[in-house]
């Protein structure tokens, strides 16, 4: 994705790109599934927090990344595993939180 | 009757949206870019995947530079919250001296920070500084630029003179906004000051409390300019907290990579805590 493009100094690759598309996607998926569901009052989940679907989309994505961090500096690559772990975090977090 | 929905409000968005995609989102990605990949000149640039995070996460030089940001924001917190605090409590209410109080607490934040971390310099220097001759004469063997005991001390007691203000400021917006009913009541039942302050005062400040040490926290946890303009972050690393440290790998070393991965650990740190303190401020407002 490099070249003389205007955008060349932001060096794009595939993955980076992939990420904020996922994240992009994470926001539409949540106005959806909002407009589809209404749903987006604060719960009381077990942490003793009021969060709504976005406060836990947030939790989610910011807990991943601890998650990955984690992994990286006490374990190393390949990112499989705690790829499974954020997954498993972020459904506990839709679920319970 | 069917409410008429009016969604051309959302265009008066629109600059603020620009605004932060430029000025944050547009950087982040990019630093997000970086943080994969090696960088030459002239664009060039070549995958190396989450090799800069491994190395940043495992690196002694990063855990020090942490370590030495978290001490000196404990640090800060633990002198600039208590003594803010007790400064708006001794500052009077009403009368002429208001005003007096108010501007001599704001000075401080009115400084750039390069010219408060020059005043400093300039106080500290081991020959000729105010504060340096002060402490030889108290009996002191203080030299900044030598030890680095010396060194923290200075650089601690110039972010307390600093940012107190903010803090005292805060404080004191809340004390005003207590109503005078509650003092009255505390007066007809006879309460000690040390009750008022502990029943009525500090109750009633803790949402601006929340406030004061978030921006404390995150200002400290962000603190360069006056930190290398006093000591260039020695003697040795002495003081080279994690601002420097990055600042020292992007420009110095000119290492994008490692100092991209080194910057979103960082922004992480700094969201996660903010998230922290934020959450907690709610849950204090909303009970």
């Amino acid at each position: 994705m490099q070249g003389t493009s205007v955008f060349a100094w932001m060096a794009w690759t595939w993955p980076t790109a992939a990420f904020f598309a996922f994240i992009v996607l994470c926001l539409v998926g949540m106005t959806v599934w909002e407009f589809r569901s209404p749903g987006g009052a604060p719960r009381h989940g077990i942490l003793g927090l009021d969060t709504t679907r976005g406060d836990r989309l947030f939790i989610s994505l910011l807990g991943s990344a601890f998650i990955f961090l984690a992994w990286l500096g006490l374990v190393g690559t390949p990112l499989w595993a705690p790829l499974v772990i954020a997954v498993l975090y972020a459904g506990a977090v839709f679920r319970w939180v | 009757m069917n409410k008429t929905v009016n969604q051309r409000a959302w265009w008066f968005v629109l600059p603020v949206v620009l605004l932060v995609a430029f000025n944050a989102v547009i950087p982040l990605m990019t630093v997000v870019n970086y943080s994969v990949q090696e960088s030459f000149g002239s664009n060039m640039f070549f995958w190396s995947g989450v090799r800069w995070f491994e190395e940043v996460l495992r690196s002694e030089r990063f855990h020090a530079s942490l370590l030495r940001q978290l001490a000196f924001t404990a640090a800060i917190l633990a002198i600039e919250v208590p003594l803010g605090l007790a400064i708006a409590l001794a500052m009077p209410r009403r009368g002429p001296w208001v005003s007096v109080c108010l501007v001599l607490m704001a000075l401080p934040l009115l400084i750039p920070w390069n010219v408060v971390g020059a005043m400093w310099n300039i106080m500290a220097l081991p020959t000729i500084g105010l504060l340096s001759e002060t402490l030889h004469a108290l009996g002191f063997d203080y030299n900044y630029t030598r030890e680095p005991g010396a060194a923290w001390f200075t650089v601690i007691l110039m972010d307390v003179w600093h940012w107190t203000s903010l803090v005292v400021l805060l404080c004191y917006a809340g004390l005003v906004s207590i109503p005078d009913a509650y003092y009255q009541a505390a007066k007809i039942d006879g309460a000690r000051p040390w009750a008022v302050f502990r029943y009525i005062q500090l109750p009633k400040l803790r949402y601006v409390l929340t406030i004061a040490i978030l921006l404390r926290f995150m200002d400290s946890f962000m603190i360069y300019t006056e930190v290398v303009v006093l000591t260039g972050g020695g003697p040795g690393t002495a003081t080279t907290f994690l601002s420097i440290d990055l600042v020292k790998t992007a420009l110095g070393q000119f290492d994008l990579g490692p100092a991209a991965a080194m910057s979103l650990v960082y922004f992480l740190i700094i969201l996660l805590m903010s998230w922290l303190f934020y959450t907690l401020m709610m849950r204090n407002q909303s009970r």
